[in-house]
């Protein structure tokens, strides 16, 4: 019965996966940015909410109503005075733009809160659990993640494919000298889709905080596990991500089960495996060109 | 109503356009390029330990770059994961020259052999995948190999490893040849690069960057193409990732397999001039001032080079050696083929074809 | 009193100039055709107008404003729609979604989903289809109807006929008077110069990036038109 209850905390892991590899599937999506800044920004969210909580005694969940919005700020201006120039050079640029603020970001984090863990205390919320039958137990702060998880992919899906702006941004996506023609401010409409994906990156963060330490250099694996779980999952396809994430996080603590050091790498060769036999990922809705 | 069609002049064999391959700023490259080298082969003989140490390091920054420039800036492959060869490269040289018991200088070539062995089968995968999700990819392939190398208790685990080869020798002795070997290295990895570019391989990265498909339909072996350049930087990163080891005698997995590596190798490209023989060695020199004039300041000193690579990926993106040589009319590299007018003509000679610009396609 | 007014025009892609000095006026409720072989620049001329490029020289003036700098993403509010050269749907979304974003900036009018359904009853049976699976001739009527969902005053059309079989030009053909009914103005650019001629109240031949010859389908011959359109006159016989 512990690898029922290991599937299961994989798939409580899975939902805080989803949540931040939904903005890193939506920058990609829309923009065909791979934000390699994408982990580094989830722990600077982590850090401002820390600061926040430090100075005022807040619950963490309460930070969350600023972090979030400042996060869909930072997102906003980072496309439109930077990427959105990287874009129109082309080529490179957009990846190296990304990667150098990933590097920065990480370093000022460093220099101002030092190496030392961190975490967000969220009191007993982050230790109560319950139980199903005997062995599983099911921690409260997981199952909200995996809510909040579950939640942006469909508020994401829903706003893609039914709002006007959403429409827009898929126009974009396709065609966008055509989308300008109809009126759409392609660079307004990239801003938005990287306010949304780094207000989600926000929440992401905030929530790993509660969950675990988080130090500057844990910025890395937060991208990577995104990255895995896009790809698992398929490009171009929310849903797949939601699939590709929960597939990541029940490799990882069932490999953490065999043993506690090879949860990370199991996940890794779960990822090696789908990229060599079925490389277009479990749900691919993206012919990528 | 008769039309009659215009017929196309004939022009005589004196006044066809002559394709040349060399300039004046090349000949001039080469005249300092040679003598300087062999200032810099005599260095253990006038300059101290710490000097010959930092120059180690200034050259294996050098192979390191320009090897990530070859992915790059040619191969159009952006790799945030060859940091796994500096370790695989490290790694091999103290297992070889331990457990094989080679002798160090015999053990180079082949970690370069290893290296470029692993990285055939790696290659496999990693075309799966390609622009961003290929560079994050490139990552979690380093990220595997230090997990999978720290399994071993006989390479030291997490703690690392030292490497031995050099115990019988004097430091003054094994500084030298270290030296000796990082320059080797350097005039290697200079001299592959230039080869390969100026090559039909080049000629066809230039096809391969406007247009895989029509390249491909002209015969360019597009993927061969890109497998070897990946191969070949691949050994010549396992190259610094020895030279390295050489130098600094300790092996730990958390330092050789760092991504920090491929952060100094962007920077150092970026900031030279990315897609130019020419570019990471600027850029190495500059980093290279950068780090000892920025000594004080600690880690703001990767802050502020960060910084500067973001501004000139966006304003500047041909990179200081762009800016010098007029956007790549001065070679001292020559890679491209130049057309030249007809004598008597009177137009100046505007066709530059093999020139490796950054690429620039529309979102 | 004029729609439209082009003033002396020079238009570059890079160094090479494709306009040369063209002017036009159009007025309200007109059809004008412009015709010309492949490269005369007539695509050239509707970027502009939907301001993909903007003019090296001379002015554009839309009922009275000069928009010759205004972007591209600006105009529809304007009034000036544009059915691109090779259709360019959007592949990822349904007919129905096309249209859609076709009406992002609708200005008033009588245009709106309903009304163009009812106008082409081929898009209507559609609706729900990719992009990426329709027709020529499918993708051709959507690609008008999504530039009409934002009621424009001036409806630029690029090359409909392109690639498309004779049945479907014929049918897109025979939906301009339900177009032109409501008062819009057409600029139309075609390389099919019979169909051109059976719509249009002027016409204008572009050779080389130059009107080489203005008139209505009544005033000029079809001689006329074979030699300004190919570039042969007298000099050459």
């Amino acid at each position: 019965m512990i690898w029922v209850n290991a599937l299961v905390q994989g798939v409580l892991l899975g939902g805080l996966y989803a949540l931040l590899a939904a903005g890193l599937s939506l920058m990609f999506g829309v923009m065909r940015i791979v934000n390699l800044a994408h982990g580094t920004l989830a722990l600077g969210a982590a850090y401002l909410g820390y600061v926040l909580v430090d100075s005022t005694g807040v619950s963490p969940f309460v930070a969350l109503v600023v972090v979030v919005p400042v996060m869909a700020v930072v997102g906003y201006t980072i496309q439109w005075g930077l990427l959105n120039r990287a874009l129109a050079m082309g080529g490179l640029a957009p990846l190296l733009a990304t990667f150098g603020v990933a590097i920065v970001l990480a370093q000022l984090l460093q220099e101002t809160f030092s190496a030392d863990s961190r975490t967000l205390q969220v009191g007993t919320i982050g230790i109560r659990s319950f139980s199903i039958g005997d062995d599983i137990f099911v921690g409260w702060l997981q199952l909200i993640i995996l809510g909040a998880g579950i939640a942006v992919i469909v508020g994401l899906q829903l706003f893609l494919s039914r709002t006007g702006t959403g429409r827009a941004m898929r126009a974009c996506s396709d065609d966008v000298e055509t989308a300008r023609l109809m009126g759409i401010d392609s660079r307004h409409m990239y801003a938005v889709a990287a306010s949304l994906a780094i207000a989600t990156v926000g929440l992401a963060g905030m929530f790993q905080g509660m969950r675990t330490q988080f130090a500057p250099a844990s910025g890395d694996m937060l991208l990577i596990f995104a990255f895995e779980a896009v790809i698992i999952g398929g490009l171009g396809s929310l849903w797949g991500t939601l699939l590709g994430a929960v597939t990541l996080g029940v490799a990882q603590v069932v490999g953490a089960q065999v043993d506690p050091s090879y949860g990370v790498l199991i996940g890794h060769l779960v990822f090696l495996s789908v990229l060599a036999f079925r490389p277009t990922g479990l749900l691919p809705k993206m012919v990528t060109a | 109503m008769t039309t009659t069609l215009p017929t196309a002049p004939t022009a005589p064999a004196a006044t066809m356009p002559r394709v040349r391959r060399s300039t004046r700023a090349s000949w001039v490259g080469l005249a300092v390029a040679v003598p300087l080298t062999v200032v810099l082969a005599l260095a253990p003989y006038y300059l101290d330990r710490g000097s010959q140490g930092s120059l180690v390091s200034l050259f294996s920054l050098v192979v390191m770059a320009s090897m990530w420039n070859l992915l790059a800036g040619y191969g159009g492959m952006v790799s945030i994961g060859q940091q796994a060869y500096i370790g695989i490269g490290a790694y091999a040289l103290v297992y070889l020259t331990s457990t094989a018991g080679l002798g160090p200088f015999v053990a180079v070539p082949v970690t370069m052999v290893l290296a470029g062995l692993v990285a055939i089968p790696i290659s496999f995968l990693a075309f799966r995948l390609s622009g961003g999700y290929f560079a994050i990819g490139t990552w979690v392939i380093a990220e595997v190999a230090r997990l999978v190398i720290v399994q071993f208790d006989s390479l030291g685990a997490g703690a690392g490893t030292s490497l031995m080869a050099f115990n019988d020798l004097t430091p003054g002795r094994r500084i030298a040849y270290v030296y000796w070997l990082g320059l080797a290295g350097v005039v290697l990895a200079v001299l592959v690069t230039y080869l390969l570019m100026r090559s039909r391989v080049g000629l066809g990265f230039t096809a391969i960057r406007d247009d895989d498909l029509a390249a491909a339909s002209l015969g360019v072996r597009v993927t061969r193409s890109k497998r070897l350049v990946f191969v070949v930087a691949a050994m010549g990163t396992a190259l610094a990732g020895a030279m390295v080891a050489a130098s600094t005698l300790r092996v730990q997995p958390d330092s050789v397999f760092a991504l920090n590596w491929t952060a100094l190798m962007i920077f150092i490209v970026v900031i030279g001039g990315i897609g130019t023989v020419e570019g990471p060695i600027i850029g190495a020199i500059v980093l290279f001032a950068l780090q000892q004039w920025l000594a004080d300041l600690g880690t703001w000193y990767l802050i502020i080079l960060g910084a500067v690579a973001i501004v000139i990926t966006l304003f500047l993106p041909r990179g200081l050696w762009g800016l010098v040589s007029g956007n790549g009319r001065v070679r001292m590299f020559p890679v491209g083929y130049r057309l030249l007018a007809p004598a008597g003509r009177g137009v100046t000679a505007r066709g530059e074809a093999g020139s490796a610009a950054p690429p620039a396609e529309r979102p | 009193m004029s729609l439209l007014e082009i003033d002396a025009i020079d238009v570059h892609y890079g160094d090479f100039q494709a306009l040369f000095g063209f002017g036009m006026r159009l007025c309200e409720g007109e059809t004008l055709a412009i015709i010309g072989a492949n490269g005369a620049g007539k695509s050239t001329l509707l970027k502009t107008l939907a301001g993909q490029l903007w003019p090296t020289a001379g002015t554009i003036r839309f009922a009275g404003d000069d928009i010759s700098r205004v972007p591209d993403h600006r105009r529809v509010s304007r009034g000036i729609a544009l059915t691109p050269e090779g259709r360019r749907i959007f592949r990822s979304l349904t007919v129905e979604e096309n249209l859609r974003v076709g009406g992002y900036r609708r200005r008033p009018g009588p245009w709106d989903l309903r009304s163009v359904y009812e106008a082409f009853p081929l898009v209507a049976d559609r609706r729900t289809r990719l992009g990426a699976n329709l027709s020529g001739g499918e993708a051709q009527a959507v690609a008008i109807g999504r530039a009409l969902m934002s009621n424009p005053r001036l409806l630029l059309l690029d090359e409909v006929s392109l690639g498309l079989a004779p049945v479907a030009i014929a049918e897109v053909y025979a939906a301009l008077p339900a177009i032109t009914a409501n008062g819009t103005t057409v600029l139309l650019v075609e390389q099919d110069v019979n169909h051109a001629l059976q719509v249009a109240d002027r016409l204008q031949c572009l050779l080389e990036g130059r009107v080489v010859l203005e008139g209505t389908p009544d005033s000029v011959s079809r001689d006329d038109i074979a030699a300004a359109y190919f570039g042969i006159s007298e000099e050459h016989a």
